[in-house]
Order: C-alpha cells, then structure tokens, then sequence
C-alpha cells in the first residue's frame, strides 16, 4: 500500500482514538492523590515524632528510623494484600511515598516466588527498585562531584 | 490453483465442517456476569487447586477438551489433531495440555484471535479430507496475562478508563466432518465459509486501548468478506467481535460506517457481554479465553436452538509483546472471520 | 502545626505525581525514578530543603525525600571526605532505608502468596 496514504490514514485513525477516548477523571484522582499522600506523610510525621521525642535520636538517625518504619509499612500491607487495594484508590497518593518504593519491591519479589529465589524473589526485588536506585544514587554520585569541584 | 477460495481471503468449505460439541470453564469472576449459567464449569477461585496460575491455566486448557470430547461420548484418542493457544510466551498452557492430551497438536498463536484461527485450521483440515475429528480450543488467564503484560498484581495503581479485563477462561469446540455418527449435543451447527485476517496497524501504542488498536482490524476482515462473499450485513444476525470492549467496539463501528455499513443493529462484542456493568471492570474482557468462552457456551447454543441463523464470528487479536511495547512498537491487530451457520 | 503542613505538602507532591501519571501515561516505575532524582537535583540546588524544614515528613517521605537523603549524603560526604565522600556519602545516609526495603522485601516475598484481583463486584 501507499505509504504516505497509510500514514494519513493512521494519523487520522488516532485522532479519531483521542478524541472519542473515555478520559480520566482527572480533579477526582488528584484529589484523592492529595488526600492518601498527606494522610501517609501525616503517618510519617507521627513516627518521626515518636523517634525525636520518645526514642531521643538524633536527626540523622531520626530520617532513617522514619524510612525505616515507612518502608516497613509499605512492605507488610503489600504482603498482606492491602496495599493494592489502597493503589486503586489513591493512584500516585500511594505510589510516590516510600511506602509506594517498599510495594514496588515487594510486588514483583513475592509474585515470582514459583521461580525460584534467587532468580525469582532474589531478582524481582529490584525490577523496578533498581533502576530508582541506579538512577538515584548516580544522581547523587554526581552531585557529590560536583560539590567537590566546587568547594 | 485455488479451488476452494473466493476472492482475496476467503475460504470456502465444499462439504461444511459440523460442529458437534463444545465446553467452555471460566473462572470466579466471569461467573458472577451475565452469561454464568451458560458455562459448563465456574471456578471458586482462580488457581484450581495447582500451585500456580499457569498450571491452572493449563488444566482450564486441558478439561475445556476433555469436557467437550465427553459430552459427545468421544476420548482424545479419537481426535486426529488439536489445535490450539494461549497467551503466555511460547503458548505454554496449550503445549502441555497438549502434552497431557497425547493427541497430534498443532499450536497457534494469534494472540486473543486464537479461537478463530483454530476454528478456521481445524475446518480446513475437515474439510480437505485431512481429519475427520478435531477440537479447537483457546484458553487465558487473567492473573498469568497480567503479570507476564503489565505489572505485579499486588502493586498499587489504577487502570485507565480503556483498559480491558484479561478473562480467565477456556474454551473448546469439536469440529467434525459430516460422516459423523457419533452423538452430538449441537445437530445443525455448520462451518461453511471463513476469511484469513491480515495484519492492520494503525499505529496505536497504548497497551491499555487494545479495543482501539484491533478495532481496525476487524473493520478490515469484516469489509473484506462481505466483498468476497457478495453478501450484504442482512445475510447475517450477528457480527460477533471477539473482545474491543466498549471503546474498541466504538472505533470497529465508527470505522465500519466509514465504509458504508450499519453494523450497530447487529453487533456483539464478547467482550461486552461477559462481564455486566455492574462488575466495573473498565471496558470489558479481552484475551482469547474470552470469545472461546462466550463462543462454545453461549452463541453455539444459539444457534443450535434457533435463535440466530447466521453469524459472523470475529476474534481480534492483539499482536504485540512485551519487548515491542518497551521499544515503543505500535500494536498491529488481526480478526479472522469464522462463518456459523444453522442448517 | 507540623501535620497540617506535613498533610498539604506531602499531598501535594503526590498530586504532581497524579498529574504525570494521568496526562502523560508514564508508568509508575518511571515516575518514581523521576522524583528521586528530581529530589537530589532539587537539593543540590537548595530548593528542597527550605520544603524539609516546612514539612517535615510531608517533603521526606515521598520518593523525592529519598532523592533529597541521597542528595544532602552526598553534598557532607563531599564536603568531609572529597571524591571519596562523594561517591559514600548518599548511600550512606540512605543506608537504613535500602536495607530496610531489601530485608523487609524479601521476608514478606517470603511469607506470602499473591493473590489475584478482582474488580469491585456489588456482590462481594
């Protein structure tokens, strides 16, 4: 066939798509981004509390009791099954806090359990934490460079 | 030569393949929607007792047959081929039912067309004097399509307002040639005609609007039967569109009165009609479990009562993988048209 | 006090991560390598940490929180210890969490089974 007329006919076709396409409600799913985020920082907030004021750490180790705890959170509700749930609600409201980084972890890991564990759990641990980390830490490697250079 | 073709794909069967019996299992889901009663078996859940999905997929393959061949009082070893697919990589719920069925096996793979296509295989090896007893059957599964195509089940996200539900089911027909005297639960079920699919592509990308992706497709194969066949959309009660959901049956329309058919009269899309709208499962089921179930349990037996003379039976397919879609590939569809005729 | 900054702010970034996820159709997986390093570009240019001092948990506790850890590890490290502190300093202090999410990952892969998912039936 005629490959400018196949083009045309494609580029109309997804015009066609795109106009008539059911969209997202987008302001409700915001809305409920806004209200899971704020309630899971909200949580965070709490346990950093408890480890200024009822453990006594220091700073530092106050931001890591509280990824800690998060990441503890985000894991078990995964493996309990809830986590999920709470996605379909709440979209990125539970995806972009850290509890969201713990689910994509766990996720992928425990549903590859039947292949093994080191190719399977030990693998799919980090199908999507990997590249956040890959991209995460060498983003700050440079930075780290750069502050070197600058100092 | 070809002396058993008419025009550009269509096939036409001197001496009509019967379809003598068929069986279709679903799972839990599907038996909460509006075709429930219909089907021969309804899971309680969707692992069946197997350590894993795809072991219960396999099984669904498997019984989907056996249940289908019982009902006519036939065993596997009287089938001379199988013929058959799925959706996981290198079809391997059908292969090692195949395996377990100990028939000849042919597998396909046309992604959610596969129960036209063996359909459409079987008759021609009925009716080319090759077989006289075949079974054609397809099978998928929603949580092994969902992790091997999108993402891990207990990941949190939502769904976009396009995306179908992959349906957990199987189905099976036996096609035979007319020497059968074996007993038979469907007596005037024919197969007298059937159009290969081609592959059309208009460039849509987004894995979550497969409607819209093989929509064209069947405009396409419908378009070219009529024009091979000389028939108008009067000569058949039904065009049955394998799984475009609600948008993707949408486009089909949109696209067929493009060309001058009035399809809207006479439409059903599988897809549609598994799930009810009370079920919210977006716009609708999708995999080749679902018109292989909603085909062998529902439309057959529509036929065979009366209800409907003649249908056009389309399964779309969605041809893409998981590598093609990371490399931003657009997602080419294929319908084949079965003919199913009461006589 | 702290809550209610905490609630509007960690909202908020969860609302820009919407906002991504619903016009531009990027996966989840890609929206959170975009907020870590979002995060450590964002503190290396000393936007994210007048947010810390707001918020509190509201600004770490996102993913771009992560990237703001890495980010300010690695600014110290640099500081103290040069190249060598600079290449440390972000997995140090982001230490806790990876270990956190890789032991507490692999005992719950562990323990439990997927389970399937099913629509929002009326009737279940």
């Amino acid at each position: 066939m005629d490959n400018i007329q196949q083009t045309q006919a494609q580029k109309k076709y997804q015009q066609r798509v795109n106009e008539r396409m059911p969209k997202s409600k987008i302001a409700s799913q915001c809305l409920r981004a806004f209200i899971a985020g704020g309630l899971i920082c909200c949580i965070g907030q709490a346990v950093r509390a408890f480890g200024a004021q009822t453990l006594q750490l220091d700073e530092k180790n106050v931001a890591a009791f509280t990824s800690i705890v998060m990441v503890f959170l985000g894991a078990t509700l995964t493996g309990l099954g809830v986590y999920d749930k709470i996605g379909s609600w709440s979209g990125a409201g539970s995806i972009v806090p850290i509890t969201g980084f713990a689910n994509s972890i766990v996720s992928p890991a425990m549903e590859f359990k039947r292949e093994g564990y080191v190719m399977g759990v030990g693998a799919k641990l980090f199908s999507i934490a990997g590249p956040v980390l890959v991209y995460g830490i060498s983003a700050s490697v440079l930075v780290g460079l750069i502050a070197c250079m600058v100092r | 030569m070809k002396s058993k073709g008419i025009g550009k794909q269509t096939l036409v069967f001197t001496a009509p393949p019967h379809i003598v019996s068929a069986a279709a299992i679903v799972g839990d889901v599907e038996g909460e929607g509006p075709l429930a009663d219909y089907f021969d078996v309804v899971l309680q859940d969707d692992i069946w007792g197997e350590e894993s999905w795809e072991k219960a997929e396999r099984k669904m393959f498997e019984h989907a047959v056996r249940c289908a061949l019982d009902k006519a009082e036939l065993t596997p070893a009287k089938l001379d081929c199988l013929l058959g697919g799925d959706l996981l990589n290198q079809i391997i719920s059908a292969n090692f039912a195949a395996r377990e069925l100990q028939t000849p096996f042919l597998g396909l793979y046309g992604a959610c067309s596969t129960m036209a296509e063996s359909l459409l295989i079987g008759s021609m090896l009925v009716d080319g004097g090759y077989a006289a007893c075949v079974a054609c059957a397809a099978t998928s599964h929603f949580s092994t399509a969902e992790r091997q195509y999108r993402q891990p089940l207990e990941m949190g996200g939502q769904t976009t307002p396009t995306a179908q539900r992959t349906v957990t089911g199987a189905g099976c027909s036996i096609v035979t040639d007319s020497a059968y005297a074996g007993k038979r639960v469907f007596n005037h079920v024919h197969i007298p005609a059937a159009t290969i699919g081609r592959v059309v592509d208009l460039g849509i990308t987004d894995a979550a609007n497969m409607g819209a992706a093989m929509a064209p497709a069947a405009a396409d194969t419908l378009c070219v039967h009529l024009g091979d066949t000389g028939r108008g959309l009067d000569a058949y009660d039904l065009i049955v569109t394998g799984d475009l959901g609600t948008f993707g049956s949408e486009m089909f329309l949109s696209l067929c009165g493009d060309r001058g058919l009035d399809v809207a009269g006479r439409h059903f899309d599988c897809g549609c009609a598994i799930f009810g709208l009370d079920q919210k499962v977006d716009c609708g089921g999708s995999g080749c479990g679902c018109s292989a179930s909603v085909l062998n349990a529902y439309l057959l037996r529509r036929l065979e009562a009366g209800e409907l003379q003649r249908i056009l039976f389309m399964a779309t397919g969605a041809l893409l993988s998981t590598t093609s879609g990371m490399q931003n590939d657009s997602i080419p569809g294929i319908a084949h048209g079965v003919v199913l005729e009461r006589k | 006090m702290d809550y209610v900054w905490a609630f509007i702010i960690g909202g908020a970034i969860c609302v820009v991560g919407q906002l991504l996820l619903s016009l531009t159709r990027l996966t989840p997986a890609r929206i959170l390598v975009l907020f870590v390093t979002a995060g450590v570009f964002l503190t290396a240019l000393g936007a994210y940490e007048p947010l810390v001092e707001l918020a509190g948990a509201g600004a770490t506790v996102p993913l771009t929180g992560f990237g703001y850890a890495l980010g300010t590890g690695a600014i110290e490290g640099a500081m103290e210890n040069g190249v060598i502190g600079a290449f440390a300093g972000g997995i140090t202090a982001t230490a806790g969490g990876i270990a956190a999410a890789i032991v507490f990952g692999y005992i719950n892969a562990v323990i439990f089974t997927p389970k399937t998912k099913k629509p929002k039936s009326p009737k279940a």
